[in-house]
């Protein structure tokens, strides 16, 4: 039994996840040429965004599978980012 | 089965690979942490300046449907790399040439296409030194290309090293490392096409 058999996707749930992920860039890209979303529209996109980010992060870079640690060490960079933002912003008056 | 079972399971003398496996791959996991926290201050520094365009253009210069095909190009570059990493981990190197060809294929068109968009802009008049918003914009769109274009010659590096039967499956680990690699450039491009481009129309 192989490694990847047995901790890894198969190739068809690969392709299925690039099928939602171009999906969801073809929304993106359509709610912001529509007039009705435009009071959702920054919210909406940053949601579809955070879904895809999650998506490629879980699934194509074995996040969901690997090691707990590893989870912990990238996440620690990722909202390590917002506070970051937040007193760059803060600190410049933009917020 | 976990892949911590799998490798717990290997017999003695496979007890130093687990190890290198393990620390390399945590490595590249601090790296990626740490690029977050490098994207993360450029992206802020983008939206501080976004309006600051003095006499120049801005973010009405951008094309949309053009980015987004860039984008769905890199999107889909995260796909023939996991087809490669798993091609390579059932030992079918053939097919992980291919897959790694067309992922470092697909990152040249990205590039190409940032090209191609740069020197639209430089063009219209949006250059490095024209406004804080061009300095912010070609400092983070830029950066992000050089690390596809260092994706980019570290997957072509890989396909040619398979064709000379240096990249078995004892080395599929670099495979996985730089897939990670490229992964993370494609989750950083999603963060700047929809803060960067989408949100700025």
């Amino acid at each position: 039994m192989t490694l990847a058999a047995t901790t890894h996707p198969t190739p068809r749930l690969y392709w299925m996840i690039a099928l939602i992920l171009a999906v969801v860039t073809a929304a993106e890209v359509g709610a912001s040429y529509v007039d009705a979303v435009e009071p959702v529209l920054v919210p909406l996109l940053l949601v579809l965004g955070a879904v895809k980010f999650g998506i490629v992060v879980a699934f194509f870079m074995h996040l969901k599978f690997d090691r707990p640690l590893f989870r912990s060490l990238f996440l620690v960079g990722v909202f390590g980012a917002i506070p970051l933002f937040v007193v760059v912003l803060l600190t410049f008056g933009a917020l | 089965m976990t892949t911590d079972t799998v490798l717990d399971a290997l017999p003695p003398e496979h007890g130093e690979e687990h190890d290198v496996h393990h620390i390399r791959k945590t490595a590249m996991w601090v790296f990626l942490g740490s690029e977050c926290i490098f994207f993360g201050s450029m992206i802020s520094t983008f939206l501080l300046y976004r309006t600051t365009t003095g006499d120049g253009p801005g973010a009405e210069l951008f094309n949309v449907p053009f980015t987004s095909a860039s984008s769905f190009v890199l999107l889909m570059s995260s796909l023939t790399m996991v087809l490669a990493h798993h091609a390579f981990e059932r030992h079918d190197t053939r097919q992980g040439r291919v897959w790694l060809s067309a992922t470092a294929l697909l990152g040249a068109t990205f590039l190409a296409g940032q090209i191609f968009e740069f020197t639209e802009f430089v063009h219209s008049g949006l250059t490095l030194s024209t406004s804080p918003f061009g300095s912010s914009f070609y400092m983070l769109t830029g950066f992000h290309g050089a690390h596809v274009a260092i994706g980019v010659m570290m997957l072509t590096a890989m396909a040619i090293l398979s064709t000379s039967g240096r990249l078995h499956h004892g080395r599929g680990l670099n495979v996985e490392l730089v897939g990670l690699y490229w992964h993370f450039v494609d989750i950083v491009w999603i963060v700047i096409f929809t803060v960067v481009y989408l949100l700025q129309v």
